[in-house]
């Protein structure tokens, strides 16, 4: 067995209205940062697992994503696995 | 008749469980017991009911750790039996996340925590909890909330008012439906919204918080009279 470290996103799909991503936003423009364009927030998560193969870690993570880490009606998932040292 | 069962559940971080029971069973005269979220058997009970709070800190997203409490599987049983089970607030977020109703509850728009008295316009009148309102009725009952914005994608809203399940809508106190009459950002002004069959119900504001007029008001007792009224139709 090996340890994985998953590095998991959640975002907020993007039909759906972000007003935390706004403020952060408009907080940006006030301090002068007049180039950025538009801010989405969301979560960064990070998972260390044990898994035989770096498939089967895929496969567990992304199961955890489905069933709890992420909910299918407002936000999406995306993440990196490496072996962790 | 004897009084209705009510099971209140209580999960970890749970706040307005001793304000349902004290208006279910001091106000409305129904047996209401405190129920904690690691029981597996609801059977002994009539009505399941969801109270507010943060269960688990509102950790992840809201409700959804407490959706996996051993007491959900029970209260799934109880909704697919088509008995009573009322989500109020947090309870509302957990029956989203349960997957028992559709959509979601995200942040209001404002990014404030909202604790006042709205107005909800009772839009179905055949929900267990909403029987005795009279249709397009108004209803004065507080919210107490930081993350209500009901949010599901255009064709579930769509199914949801074709079906007749938007059970209440925020509004002006004439009952108008307006965008300042919406406090937290949600879509279609909606604040409550039932299941396919009706006898889930899920609702932001805070009926058991209107049920005395010390309260400020007692529209509240209005759900908790219909379940009564419901069962007696039903017994």
């Amino acid at each position: 067995m090996s340890t994985f470290l998953a590095r998991v996103d959640i975002t907020l799909k993007p039909t759906v209205n972000d007003p935390q991503g706004l403020t952060i936003r408009g907080a940006l423009h006030s301090l002068g940062f007049k180039e950025v364009q538009s801010v989405r927030a969301g979560k960064y998560m990070e998972i260390r697992v044990e898994a035989a193969t770096p498939e089967e870690a895929e496969a567990r993570v992304t199961e955890m994503c489905r069933k709890l880490l992420a909910n299918p009606v407002i936000e999406d998932y995306r993440f990196e696995i490496e072996e962790a040292k | 008749m004897a009084p209705l069962r009510f099971a209140v559940v209580v999960f970890p971080g749970t706040w307005s469980d001793h304000d349902c029971q004290y208006s279910l069973a001091a106000v409305a005269g129904q047996d209401a017991r405190l129920v904690w979220h690691r029981e597996t058997d609801l059977s002994a009970y009539d009505c399941v009911v969801l109270p507010g709070g943060f269960s688990y800190g509102d950790y992840l997203r809201t409700g959804a750790i407490a959706r996996f409490s051993p007491v959900m599987e029970a209260v799934v049983r109880h909704a697919e039996a088509g008995k009573p089970v009322i989500g109020i607030c947090n309870g509302f977020q957990v029956l989203c996340e349960a997957h028992l109703l559709p959509g979601a509850l995200l942040r209001n728009e404002s990014l404030q925590y909202r604790c006042q008295w709205v107005h909800l316009r009772v839009e179905n009148t055949a929900t267990p909890f909403t029987n005795l309102c009279e249709p397009g009725q108004v209803l004065r009952i507080p919210i107490s909330h930081g993350e209500g914005r009901y949010f599901a994608d255009a064709q579930t809203l769509d199914a949801l008012e074709a079906q007749g399940r938007v059970a209440f809508r925020y509004c002006a106190p004439d009952g108008t439906v307006t965008p300042a009459a919406n406090p937290n950002g949600s879509e279609r002004n909606i604040a409550g919204i039932v299941n396919e069959i009706g006898n889930v119900l899920g609702m932001m504001p805070h009926p058991e918080r209107a049920c005395e007029p010390l309260m400020g008001g007692e529209d509240g007792l209005l759900l908790w009279r219909s379940a009564v009224e419901w069962a007696q139709v039903r017994a």
